[in-house]
């Protein structure tokens, strides 16, 4: 709960700040807090690749954009009212929503009684791997591990289809621009 | 005590929804590219514990098999959120990629300064 | 540049020890908690804190990237070719029970191969999207 509570100061934190160094900066500590979060709630696997992924790569690849263009966020010109009414509403949707769902931590849910049960029985069995993520991730659930695996490729292929050309957009008349 | 229970009940689900409005608020009301993203990432992460906390058992251990525990988490929403994390961090990198393409193009990354730019041509 | 000493020596002890932990997390996946995705995004971590303490010329020097875009497409073909050899095998696509004698033992195999090419793709990709964003910034 105190971490949750942290989790929520921190996320005051990124939507005040303007400066956008500090904002990264916030999301890296964002990610651990996020990893201890994970911890707590038995998802080592997951944690650990919230650390490596959330704190690491990413905010190494959002420093790297900001050196690249500018770290001060302008002042809004809008006013905030609209978008603070958007999100008020729905939040107090999803929360009047959450009286419906089944408390913290019981074990008789429905999620917990699908197919959870039947790979953790099972998983020594078929595949001799203890660590039931494992086995599911590769396994029982290749198949999907594979589309994952290949949306990370075709994201590496856009980014370096983006990235990796020449700069060759240069400021003159052949310079193209969407008219309207 | 009624109270104090519903509180510790669905305190998860709050905190989940106060960062998933958050993001929200960030994605739609900053013009800033660069801070709508960390909104996105902001919004995924809601998501992933929403996914995460209801596979908490209370008294269980996590589902790596042991002789010695008989209570194990749901090992299913672990190996979704997973690959999810990856897959956002990929499209991330897109997400960025596109940005230093607009940066380049426009000089720029506040959505009202291109569309004011767009504006005077 | 005298001050980036600290960096240089921390960088020089840190980055074996973190590859070979990149390594552990790979292979005792099926015992604790790791995997093919941990294992690549630790990888591309330290190969990505090498190019930044030592500058990207040298960090492309050890891990050229023609080599890292080729181990984008390698991991899926690694993947996918997993599961074109179990069909191969008669069973279906993705089920590695005639990999061994044992249909059990025969799935964990799988599974390790299957994590490889989990790790070539990811730590490929994450290394090859840190070059191109570092490529672009000069």
């Amino acid at each position: 709960m105190v971490l949750l509570t942290l989790l929520a100061a921190i996320t005051i934190g990124i939507v005040r700040l303007r400066n956008l160094f500090a904002v990264v900066v916030l999301g890296g500590i964002y990610s651990f807090l996020m990893a201890s979060v994970m911890i707590v709630l038995d998802a080592v696997d997951v944690a650990m690749t919230e650390a490596s992924v959330g704190a690491g790569i990413s905010t190494v690849l959002m420093l790297g954009v900001l050196s690249l263009t500018k770290t001060q966020e302008t002042e809004p010109v809008h006013t905030p009212l609209l978008p603070v009414f958007v999100a008020v509403a729905t939040g107090a949707v999803l929360v009047f929503g959450t009286f419906a769902l089944p408390p913290f931590g019981a074990a008789d849910t429905p999620v917990n009684l699908h197919v959870a049960p039947y790979y953790l029985e099972n998983s020594i069995r078929d595949t001799l791997v203890p660590n039931v993520v494992t086995s599911v991730l590769a396994s029982y659930r290749g198949f999907d591990t594979l589309g994952e695996v290949v949306v990370v490729f075709t994201a590496g292929i856009a980014v370096l289809m983006l990235l990796k050309g020449k700069r060759d957009i240069k400021p003159g008349p052949k310079r193209r621009r969407v008219h309207r | 005590m009624d109270l104090l229970q519903t509180i510790v009940a669905h305190y998860n689900h709050w905190i989940i929804i106060f960062l998933m409005v958050s993001g929200l608020y960030i994605v739609v009301a900053r013009g800033n590219m660069i801070k709508k993203l960390v909104g996105l990432g902001l919004f995924q992460t809601s998501v992933y514990l929403l996914y995460l906390s209801p596979g908490k058992i209370l008294g269980g251990t996590p589902p790596i098999l042991s002789p010695q525990f008989s209570v194990y988490s749901n090992p299913l929403p672990h190996v979704l959120i997973l690959t999810a994390i990856v897959v956002g961090v990929a499209t991330l990198a897109l997400g960025l990629a596109l940005v230093v393409r607009i940066n380049e193009a426009f000089g720029t990354i506040e959505e009202d300064e291109i569309f004011a730019g767009e504006e005077d041509e | 540049m005298k001050l980036d000493v600290i960096f240089r020596v921390t960088a020089k002890i840190l980055i074996p020890f973190a590859l070979v932990f990149a390594l552990y997390v790979q292979f005792h996946g099926d015992f604790g908690p790791g995997g093919g995705f941990q294992a690549g995004v630790v990888a591309a971590a330290m190969i990505i804190f090498y190019a930044i303490i030592f500058g990207l010329e040298a960090a492309q020097k050890v891990f050229p990237p023609r080599l890292v875009e080729l181990m984008v497409p390698a991991g899926i073909a690694i993947f996918a070719g997993v599961g074109v050899i179990s069909m191969l095998l008669g069973e279906n696509y993705l089920n590695y029970s005639p990999f061994a004698a044992n249909p059990a033992l025969g799935q964990e195999y799988g599974i390790i191969l299957v994590e490889i090419g989990v790790l070539v793709t990811v730590s490929g990709t994450m290394v090859a999207i840190f070059y191109s964003f570092a490529g672009r910034g000069r």
